[in-house]
C-alpha cells in the first residue's frame, strides 16, 4: 500500500468538501493510504504571500515539517493554491538565511528530502493513465468532457515542474482513460478570474464566461477541474456568469477525482456529486442506466 | 641564463587592478632575472622595440612577458624576440589579464598572484631549450564541408584561384537553405535564380569534386596534410549512370514526406528533391520505398532506361587528401513544437517561416499560390509572430537570430503582392534591421504595404471554428489584442545544425553552448578556428543572413588561398621526443597516442625503441604522462619545465 501525506487545505473543509471526499474515495479505491497531517494549519493563501513571503513559507512549511516527522517524504495536496505555498516553503532550503529564519519562527526544520505534489500529478505519476484505464468499471463513453487546469497548477514552470506549463496534457490523458471524449481545449490554462469573484464580479463574469463559452462551443457537457477556486467560479457562480453574459450555460463542473471515481464505479454520493451546484444529472443518468 | 621580465600595463586593463611596477620590482629578485620593467602597451611597436633593445643591451638569453592570454600575442612576442636574435622558444608568457586583472578587484591579492605567475614563468623559462621547426609541403587541395551558399561561395572562390576543391554535402543536392527560399530581402530577387547559376558552376568546374549525399566519417592529420574519410551514403541509384530524367519519380507508387518542402505535401520514395537540384540525380528514401518496406515493387528498377537502380547498394568510404578545410555546415530551424501556447505543432495552420517560404515559392507545394495547409483555402488574415525560439531564455535560446525581422517583413510584403485584399499582422518585440537598406525595407512593409506591426508577445494561439485566434498584448497601447487569422506564421529562429557537435569533435574545433562553432577571435579572426588549417563560413559560426554568409565564404576562401600561396609550412616543434637511453620499449605510449604518431623502431642489434613521427604528433602530452621511465617528453612542456613552475608556486 502506498502511503502519502495528505494536506487538504482549508477550502476542502468547506466549499470544496466534495473535492476532499472524492480524493479520499479515489485513493481508497487505488489502495493508497492518505496520512492526514496532524494539527495541520492553513497555508496562508494569497494574504500571507502577498504580505510577506516568509510568513507564507512558515505557515506552509510547518505542515511539511510535521509530515516529515511522521515518516512521509511526499506531501500531496489537491489545491493548487496550497501547492504553490508548499513549493514556496521548499525553496527556502536553498537559502541558508531563510532557512535560519524559518527555524526561528517555527522551531522546526524542513527535511531536504520532502516533496510536494498536486493530486493531479500524484494520480498521473503514481497511478498512471494505464493504471486508471485498467480499473474502469463504468466507462464514460460518449460523454464530452473538457480538461480545465486553471492558471496556477502548472505555473510558474520553474516551481511547478510538472507537465507543459502552456499546454498540459496529463488531465487530458486521464479523462481519456475514463472513456470520455476529450476535445482539444484551448482555454485549459486561462484564468477564471480567481478571487475577483468576491470583489469584481464583472471580471469573473468575463473570464469564466470565456471558458464556459469555449467549453460549450466544443460540445462539452462537463468541465473537469483540479482547483477549488476555479470550481467555485465556474460552478457556484455559473448563474452569475450567465446573467453577466446573458447566456444560459448549463455545464457541470466536476473535480478530476469525482470524474475518475464515477468511471471506477464509485457511488456518486460517496464522491460528493450531490454537492455540486450545477446538476451533474446527465453525467450520472447514463451511468445508472 | 640571463632573463628579462616585461610587465604590461595594457592601458588600465591590467594596471587598473595590478601594481605592475611592484610585480616588475619583485621579478628582479627571482633567480636569473637581470632586467625587469613595466610598460604601457608591450604589444605595440615601441613596446616590442623596448624588448629588443633590452635583449641586446642586457645580453638577455630569455624573455618573460606578463600580459594577456598567449592566444593572441604569443606569436607577436615570439617574432619580436626572434628578430633580436633569440630562439622563439626562449620566451614565456604569464597571463595576468584574463587570469588576474579581469577577474579580481583586490589590488593587493591581484599583485601577489601576478607576481606568482611571473615567478612560475621564469622558473619554466630556465629549463627552456631552443627548438627549431622544419618545413613540410602543403597539399594544395581544399575540403569544403557543406554545400549551402556559404560553402558554394568558398568552393567557387577557391576553384577560381586554381585550387582543387572537394565539396561534401549531406543532402542529395547542394543549395542548402537558400535553395528553399522564395525571394530574398531587401531586394526581393528570386532566391533560386541567383543561387542556381552558382550551383551549376559548382557542378561544371573541373577542379571541384562534389560528394553529395555524403558525410564526413573521420579526419586525420593537420594543417597542410589532412586525410579525410568521406562516407558516401547509399542512394540505391548509381549516380554514374543516372541521367536525372525523372521517369522513376514520375512512376514511383510510394509516397514520402517532402523534406525540401518542410513536410508540406509529399514527394515520391525515389526522388530528385527539386527541379534545380545539383547534382540532378535520383535517390531512394528506404524508409518509404515499397521495395524496402514491403519487399516487393521494383517499378523504378524496371523503368529506368539506364538501369541505374541498385537496391543492394551499401555506404562506401572514400579518402581524400587535402591541405585545408572550410566548414560551412549551416544551421537548423528552431522546432516550434516546444511552445505549448503556440499549439505545440498540432495546428496545421500554424507554420514555420521556412514552410511559408515554400508556400510562397512557385516550385513549392501549392505552385506559388498562398493556401492554408489544412484545407487549401486562400487565407485573408495572416499573423506573423517574431522571435519564436529567439531571445527567449526559457527555451535556452537567449540570442537574436538576426534574420527573422527581415524575413517576416519580406513575407508580409510578398503576401500583399500575392493577395492584395489580405491583411497581415506582425507581433514583434523589437525590429532589428541594421543591414544596408534593411530598415528602409521594413518601413516599406509598414507604410506602403500596410502591414500592421503590433509590439508585443503572443500568449496563446487556438482554433475558433476553422480559423485561428491569436491572443496577445499590444505593449504600446497597453491593451490585450485578439486577432482572428486564417494562417499563422511563426518566425522560427536559427539554431546550430543537429550534427554540429559531432563534426566539431572530428575536426577538433570548439563550439559554444548552443552548438555554433567558435571563431579564433570574435573580432579579429572571424573565419579562423583554433585548429590551424580549419576555417569557418556561414551560419555554422552563428546566425547569419545571405550577404554575411557569402562574405564569410569568400573570406574563408581567401584564407585558404593565403595558406596555399606558400609551398611549404613550418612544422610545430612542440612535439613529443623519445630519449632512447631511457626508453624501455614497453609500448604504452603507442597504446595511448590518439593520433598514431608513435611506432617502434629497431636499433642495431634488434633493440626496440619508441619513435615519434613529428609530422603526425599533435603535442597532446598523453604519452609523456603515461611513460613509466619518463623517456618520452613533450618538447616545451617537459616534466622538468612543468615541475619547476609548480615548485615555485608551492615553495
Amino acid at each position: 500500500m502506498k502511503r502519502v501525506a495528505y494536506y487538504k487545505g482549508c477550502s476542502l473543509e468547506g466549499l470544496a468538501a466534495e473535492y476532499d471526499v472524492s480524493t479520499r474515495a479515489l485513493c481508497e479505491a487505488f489502495g493508497i493510504e492518505l496520512v492526514e497531517i496532524p494539527d495541520w494549519n492553513c497555508c496562508g493563501s494569497t494574504p500571507a504571500h502577498s504580505y510577506d513571503p516568509m510568513l507564507s513559507a512558515a505557515l506552509a512549511g510547518r505542515n511539511l515539517a510535521i509530515a516529515a516527522q511522521h515518516g512521509c517524504e511526499l506531501v500531496m495536496t489537491p489545491c493548487p493554491g496550497c501547492l504553490k505555498s508548499l513549493k514556496g516553503a521548499l525553496e527556502i532550503n536553498g537559502h541558508p538565511e531563510k532557512r535560519e529564519a524559518f527555524v526561528e519562527l517555527t522551531g522546526m526544520e524542513i527535511d531536504d528530502r520532502i516533496q510536494a505534489v498536486s493530486l493531479l500529478q500524484f494520480i498521473y505519476e503514481q497511478i498512471g493513465v494505464e493504471g486508471v484505464q485498467k480499473s474502469i468499471r463504468r466507462p464514460l463513453t460518449g460523454h464530452v468532457v473538457v480538461p480545465y487546469y486553471g492558471c496556477l497548477l502548472t505555473r510558474p514552470a520553474a516551481a511547478a515542474r510538472f507537465d507543459d506549463p502552456e499546454n498540459p496534457t496529463s488531465m487530458d490523458l486521464l479523462i481519456q482513460a475514463t472513456g470520455a471524449t476529450v476535445p482539444d481545449f484551448p482555454y485549459k490554462t486561462e484564468c477564471c478570474g480567481a478571487t475577483y469573484g468576491v470583489t469584481r464580479n464583472d471580471i469573473v463574469g468575463k473570464l469564466s464566461g470565456r471558458i464556459l463559452d469555449m467549453a460549450a462551443r466544443l460540445g462539452a457537457e462537463a468541465v473537469a477541474v483540479a482547483c477549488p477556486l476555479c470550481q467555485q467560479n465556474l460552478d457556484l457562480r455559473q448563474d452569475q456568469v450567465n446573467s453577466y453574459n446573458k447566456r444560459t450555460f448549463d455545464l457541470c463542473v466536476v473535480y478530476i477525482p469525482q470524474l475518475i471515481g464515477l468511471a471506477l464505479g464509485i457511488e456518486p454520493k460517496l464522491l460528493g456529486m450531490d454537492k455540486l451546484f450545477v446538476n451533474p444529472g446527465r453525467l450520472l443518468q447514463d451511468l445508472e442506466g | 641564463m640571463r632573463i628579462g621580465v616585461f610587465v604590461c600595463k595594457c592601458g588600465t586593463n591590467i594596471a587598473g587592478t595590478v601594481d605592475t611596477e611592484a610585480v616588475a620590482a619583485e621579478a628582479l629578485t627571482f633567480a636569473d632575472v637581470v632586467y625587469a620593467t613595466s610598460y604601457m602597451y608591450t604589444c605595440s611597436e615601441p613596446g616590442q622595440q623596448e624588448i629588443q633593445r633590452a635583449i641586446s643591451e642586457h645580453k638577455l638569453q630569455g624573455v618573460v612577458v606578463a600580459a594577456c592570454s598567449p592566444r593572441m600575442h604569443e606569436p607577436t612576442f615570439r617574432r619580436a624576440v626572434e628578430k633580436a636574435g633569440l630562439n622563439r622558444y626562449m620566451f614565456e608568457m604569464a597571463n595576468i589579464r584574463e587570469h588576474v586583472s579581469w577577474i579580481g578587484t583586490d589590488r593587493v591579492a591581484n599583485t601577489g598572484k601576478a607576481a606568482d605567475l611571473v615567478r612560475m614563468a621564469v622558473a619554466k623559462l630556465r629549463f627552456n631549450q631552443p627548438l627549431f621547426s622544419s618545413r613540410m609541403p602543403v597539399n594544395k587541395r581544399v575540403l569544403v564541408i557543406g554545400g549551402g551558399v556559404a560553402g558554394i561561395q568558398a568552393a567557387l572562390d577557391c576553384a577560381e584561384g586554381g585550387l582543387d576543391v572537394v565539396m561534401v554535402e549531406k543532402r542529395t543536392s547542394i543549395g542548402g537553405k537558400m535553395a528553399q527560399l522564395d525571394k530574398t530581402f531587401p531586394t526581393i530577387d528570386c532566391s533560386s535564380c541567383i543561387l542556381g547559376p552558382k550551383m551549376v558552376d559548382v557542378s561544371q568546374k573541373e577542379n571541384i569534386t562534389l560528394y553529395a549525399a555524403s558525410e564526413i566519417e573521420a579526419i586525420n592529420g593537420y594543417i597542410g596534410n589532412f586525410s579525410v574519410q568521406i562516407r558516401k551514403k547509399a542512394t540505391y541509384v548509381d549516380w554514374e549512370a543516372c541521367t536525372g530524367c525523372g521517369l522513376c519519380m514520375e512512376k514511383c507508387p510510394g509516397k514520402a514526406p517532402d523534406a525540401f518542402n518542410v513536410g508540406l505535401g509529399a514527394t515520391k520514395a525515389i526522388n530528385i528533391p527539386f527541379p534545380q537540384a545539383i547534382p540532378r540525380k535520383a535517390a531512394i528514401d528506404p524508409k518509404h520505398c515499397r521495395q524496402f518496406t514491403k519487399g516487393k515493387c521494383g517499378v523504378c528498377k524496371k523503368l529506368c532506361p539506364v538501369s541505374a537502380i541498385d537496391f543492394d547498394m551499401q555506404d562506401s568510404i572514400v579518402t581524400e587528401e587535402v591541405g585545408a578545410i572550410v566548414v560551412a555546415t549551416g544551421y537548423d530551424l528552431f522546432d516550434h513544437s516546444v511552445y505549448g501556447e503556440y499549439g505545440a505543432g498540432r495546428y496545421p495552420d500554424v507554420i514555420s517561416g521556412l514552410q511559408y517560404e515554400r508556400i510562397l515559392s512557385a516550385s513549392g507545394p501549392y505552385g506559388g499560390h498562398i493556401r492554408r495547409p489544412s484545407d487549401g483555402r486562400e487565407p485573408k488574415d495572416i499573423v506573423f509572430i517574431a522571435c519564436v525560439g529567439s531571445r527567449d531564455p526559457s527555451v535556452d535560446r537567449p540570442y537574436c537570430s538576426g534574420v527573422c525581422c527581415m524575413y517576416i517583413a519580406k513575407q508580409a510584403i510578398l503576401t500583399r503582392d500575392h493577395l492584395p485584399d489580405s491583411n497581415s499582422y506582425v507581433f514583434y518585440m523589437d525590429i532589428r534591421a541594421p543591414g544596408k537598406n534593411y530598415d528602409e525595407f521594413v518601413r516599406r512593409a509598414q507604410e506602403e504595404y500596410a502591414v500592421q506591426y503590433i509590439r508585443g508577445r503572443v500568449g496563446k494561439i487556438y482554433p475558433r471554428g476553422d480559423r485561428m485566434v491569436v491572443q496577445g498584448a499590444d505593449t504600446l497601447l497597453g491593451v490585450q489584442v485578439e486577432v482572428e487569422a486564417d494562417l499563422v506564421v511563426l518566425a522560427t529562429g536559427v539554431e546550430a545544425s543537429a550534427g554540429a557537435g559531432a563534426l566539431a569533435e572530428k575536426l577538433r574545433i570548439s563550439y559554444d553552448q548552443y552548438g555554433f562553432y567558435m571563431e579564433s577571435h570574435p573580432k579579429l579572426r572571424p573565419v579562423e578556428t583554433n585548429t590551424a588549417g580549419v576555417y569557418l563560413a556561414g551560419a555554422c559560426q552563428g546566425p547569419k543572413d545571405i550577404p554575411a554568409s557569402v562574405a564569410q565564404g569568400s573570406a574563408a576562401a581567401s584564407k585558404v588561398q593565403a595558406l596555399f600561396s606558400r609551398d611549404t609550412i613550418e612544422t610545430n616543434p612542440q612535439v613529443a621526443l623519445v630519449n632512447e637511453r631511457t626508453c624501455v620499449a614497453c609500448g604504452k605510449c603507442i597504446e595511448v597516442c590518439p593520433f598514431g604518431a608513435i611506432r617502434f623502431k629497431e636499433l642495431r642489434g634488434g633493440i626496440q625503441k619508441a619513435e615519434v613521427l613529428p609530422s603526425v604528433c599533435q603535442g597532446c602530452g598523453l604519452c609523456n604522462a603515461t611513460c613509466p621511465p619518463k623517456a618520452i617528453q613533450l618538447q616545451h612542456s617537459t616534466d622538468n619545465q612543468i615541475l619547476a613552475a609548480v615548485n615555485e608556486l608551492c615553495a
